[in-house]
């Protein structure tokens, strides 16, 4: 650990954080870098709160018969916890933060298309944040976050038209941040900054700003239906008057599949980036993994049904988005493999942000290639409903998507904050994270193949032993989680000033200062040369 | 950081027509309206697979319970119906014309088209608003008033009374969703129009008016798609 | 976007075509095609839809990209109404399973 050095405000050269003071500056501002501040706050807030559900549950399925919570609660708190995990920190985390902050900095411009969007974009997720809050404390939700009908809709007697409310609320937040990215990625790039230039990352928001567009709208009027069936008793997806609870289940996944693309194409970004630069090498196959990313995009939006491979669908259907579930598993195998070939003689250093790219390549492989048990349909008749798709996806949610976050934040933490936190603490909160994560979540692919569903508040004594490994990690994984909390905010105040470019890295935003200035560079730069522009001689061969 | 803007004269909009409406982050005019237009079309994309989620259930629903649509479509008033399809084509006219007032400078044209586009607007509202009504009339209102009853009975019952009533569950949802755009558009129109009368546009800076006619097609085109599918079912002969 | 002018001319005309449109496929519901009325119809709605594209909304004087992102829409629209509908539309393609007799034990040769 350096000397922590606190730099009196008054002598810091002005950058967006101390352009203008006040609340008002903070809640009216228009500038993109400090909107993604607002939502770092948010999200941060709303990790805990579904964080502090999950403690609950993991604390309940210690004991077979757990005496913790009733099984109504049980079942509010697992929807809770997925509703608030999926919409309010996983879909909006990386695009909301990094990406705002990111997007005009690597393209060279001075700040997205449209900033009175992105900053209404904050407060209609805040708006429909507080709908779901609402309607966990006056009397949460038991549905499900998949909300399936018509339990849902006619049966269930708690807070559904609430959280359909506020979900719906926020989609609208997701669909303005992907508007503007697209539009922003289009038309403001710097001179010289053709499309075969830009940072990986941009690429990977780009492509997940065309899944926010195309897919939570179909979110948005599935749950507009829903809350009409429910507040009006009429049967739009429920037998009793006709109609079907598969059409809901068809439109539900029809976004609720490429939301996933939503939550992992980000992180992926991160790594492209964090990998490239802690190898000081160009990533291996760049128009490759370009081309991967788009296609996970696109051909994500042709495999909803298999989550629905045990409901009665068509079995044609079945056969068709099973074929196409292990097609959109080949892009992402590229991108390990070119990942992979990046490190291959690359001069490597572990830094904290190494240390959770790293982490993600291993837990992203592992989550990807259980889905494809789960994309097989003989083995998802026996492995759906138990703990194995739940360990499947929090494989990739949080040994990926998280990691790739964090691996991000303390990657561009410099930049952000112009201050820099201590690399000791911060490789030591990724190992213990990683080592949580895996005792929490390995143990649960056993039980679902053992045959644990999920879901469940009890569950047959003989699963105890793998529960309890799962409840350990669970809380090793927590107090993993509180370091950096800590560590980083500490910095904020007494971390050591970073310079323009303290990891030496490739990119337009590492070409201005550590913070940057509101209006992000002096003369707008013009782009001559490749991206991962790494010296030479380290890199051997593409 | 938001700023209301002071007014702007005649004589200062001619003189820095070139940077009147230019926002810090974009280099030019063209640039500026680019975008703009790049950003509505993006987001009419949403608006499609947001009906479009819509017309996927309805499609399922007709094709499932066709007698049924056919009987609820037979009780609403076609005429109404076409009028209404009438008028929202007449108000996309006024919505393109005022964009080409405001293309050629033509303040007088543009505030004249927008008020006409409004009142086109308000005589669709209008008569939905009459049509709405006739349903509570008839108590074909599925989840609030569900009692039909005489010749309304005779005409939606053969096909199944349940599922007659999931013909007016998308009647209502669709044409209400449509409606709800429209009341949108409306105060689009009124902020145009109070900036158009502040004369904040001119030949060079026009892309909010070109923003909102491009969301006012839209929300037509929505009802062109409408219009035949809940009132032309068949067996109007 | 059309940095020239499109005359007044074209936009009436546009819009007496529409209207033409519209009273066509109110007659042609009042005459009894059988299927037919549904794609009439939907063939008139799309006339009536891609001259407001077209001309209204200035697709004709609009650069590629703003195509390719009003095709993309579409598209995706189809997929979303193609591929849920085709599973109803194949759901009866394999027989249901018909449960085990349980009387008749199993006869060995």
């Amino acid at each position: 650990m350096s000397t922590a050095t606190h730099v009196p405000r008054v002598h810091a050269p002005r950058n967006y954080l101390n352009a203008d003071y006040g609340w008002k500056s903070w809640l009216f501002t228009l500038d993109h870098k400090r909107i993604a501040l607002l939502y770092l706050v948010s999200i941060t807030f709303f990790f805990v709160v579904g964080g502090f559900f999950a403690m609950l549950m993991r604390i309940q399925l210690i004991e077979p018969s757990g005496a913790i919570v009733q099984p109504e609660t049980y079942n509010k708190l697992f929807t809770l916890h997925g509703i608030i995990m999926v919409f309010f920190f996983l879909i909006p985390s990386i695009p909301a933060v990094l990406g705002n902050f990111l997007v005009p900095l690597m393209i060279g411009a001075r700040d997205l298309a449209f900033p009175k969007l992105n900053l209404l974009s904050w407060y209609i997720y805040i708006l429909g944040g507080m709908f779901t809050l609402y309607s966990a404390l006056a009397g949460g939700v038991d549905t499900g976050w998949t909300f399936y009908t018509p339990y849902s809709s006619l049966y269930s007697n708690t807070q559904v038209t609430a959280v359909a409310i506020g979900v719906f609320i926020t989609g609208f937040s997701s669909i303005l941040t992907g508007l503007n990215f697209i539009v922003t990625i289009h038309k403001m790039r710097a001179p010289g900054l053709t499309w075969f230039r830009l940072p990986l990352f941009i690429w990977a928001m780009y492509a997940t700003s065309v899944i926010m567009v195309l897919g939570t709208p179909v979110l948005a009027i599935t749950l507009f239906l829903l809350a009409l069936e429910h507040l009006l008793h009429v049967g739009i997806f429920s037998p009793s008057l006709g109609g079907d609870p598969l059409l809901f289940q068809h439109l539900f996944w029809f976004y609720s599949h490429p939301a996933v693309y939503i939550m992992i194409l980000p992180a992926m970004g991160v790594v492209s980036e964090i990998i490239a630069c802690f190898s000081r090498k160009r990533i291996f196959g760049y128009k490759i993994v370009c081309f991967s990313t788009i296609a996970i995009a696109v051909l994500g939006f042709f495999v909803w049904g298999h989550h629905m491979f045990v409901t009665g669908q068509s079995i044609y259907e079945g056969l068709i988005f099973s074929l196409l579930s292990f097609l959109v598993a080949i892009p992402s195998a590229i991108k390990v493999f070119n990942w992979t070939a990046t490190l291959y003689k690359g001069s490597i250093s572990y830094d904290a942000p190494m240390l959770y790219a790293l982490g993600f390549i291993g837990l992203f492989t592992m989550g990807g290639l259980t889905g494809l048990f789960l994309a097989s349909l003989a083995t998802d008749v026996h492995l759906n409903g138990t703990y194995f798709v739940v360990a499947h996806f929090h494989y990739i949610m949080v040994g990926g998507a998280v990691m790739g976050y964090l691996g991000g934040l303390h990657f561009w933490w410099p930049k952000i904050t112009g201050r820099k936190y201590p690399n000791g603490w911060a490789m030591i909160a990724a190992a213990v994270i990683f080592i949580g994560f895996n005792l929490t979540f390995f143990p649960q692919f056993v039980l679902g193949y053992l045959g644990m569903p999920r879901r469940y508040a009890f569950y047959p004594a003989e699963f105890q032993v793998l529960n309890v490994m799962s409840s350990a990690g669970a809380t090793v994984m927590g107090v993993g989680y509180l370091i950096p909390l800590i560590y980083l905010i500490w910095s904020m105040r007494y971390g050591p000033p970073a310079e323009e470019n303290p990891w030496g890295a490739t990119g337009l935003e590492w070409k201005t200062a550590s913070p940057p200035p509101t209006d992000n560079f002096k003369e707008i730069p013009i782009v001559t040369e490749e991206a991962y522009a790494y010296a030479p001689e380290e890199a051997s061969g593409d | 950081m938001l700023r209301r803007r002071p007014a702007v004269t005649d004589a200062e909009a001619q003189a820095h027509s070139e940077h009147v409406g230019l926002m810090h982050q974009f280099e030019d005019l063209d640039q500026q309206l680019d975008t703009d237009t790049l950003g509505i079309w993006v987001f009419l994309v949403t608006e499609i697979m947001f009906f479009g989620g819509m017309f996927t259930a309805y499609v399922l629903y007709r094709g499932l319970y066709f007698m049924a649509f056919e009987g609820g479509s037979r009780i609403l008033d076609v005429r109404l119906g076409a009028t209404n399809t009438a008028v929202l084509i007449a108000s996309s006219l006024t919505m393109v014309l005022s964009v080409r007032a405001a293309q050629t400078g033509n303040r007088r044209a543009l505030i004249g088209f927008l008020i006409a586009t409004m009142i086109l607007g308000s005589v669709f509202l209008g008569i939905k608003g009459f049509e709405y009504h006739q349903k509570f009339v008839e108590h074909v209102v599925p989840g609030l008033d569900w009692a039909p009853e005489g010749a309304t009975l005779a005409h939606i019952a053969p096909g199944g009374l349940g599922h007659a009533q999931m013909f007016f569950i998308f009647y209502f949802a669709m044409t209400g969703l449509h409606a709800i755009h429209m009341i949108i558009g409306m105060g689009l129109l009124l902020w145009l129009l109070v900036r158009a009368y502040r004369n904040r546009f001119t030949p060079h800076y026009f892309a909010p008016v070109e923003v909102v006619a491009l969301y006012w097609h839209f929300v037509d085109i929505v009802w062109i798609f409408l219009f035949p599918l809940l009132y032309l079912i068949g067996g109007r002969y | 976007m059309a940095h020239h002018v499109v005359p007044q001319k074209t936009y009436v005309m546009v819009f007496l075509s529409l209207l033409v449109l519209t009273a066509l496929t109110t007659g042609v519901a009042f005459i009894d095609l059988g299927p037919f009325n549904t794609v009439a119809a939907l063939a008139i709605a799309f006339c009536k839809m891609s001259l407001v594209v077209y001309f209204f909304m200035h697709l004709r004087q609009s650069k590629g990209l703003v195509r390719i992102v009003a095709l993309a829409g579409f598209f995706w629209f189809a997929l979303l109404m193609g591929l849920t509908l085709n599973d109803y539309h194949t759901r009866n393609w394999t027989p249901t399973p018909q449960p085990w007799s349980v009387t008749a034990p199993p006869t060995h040769p």
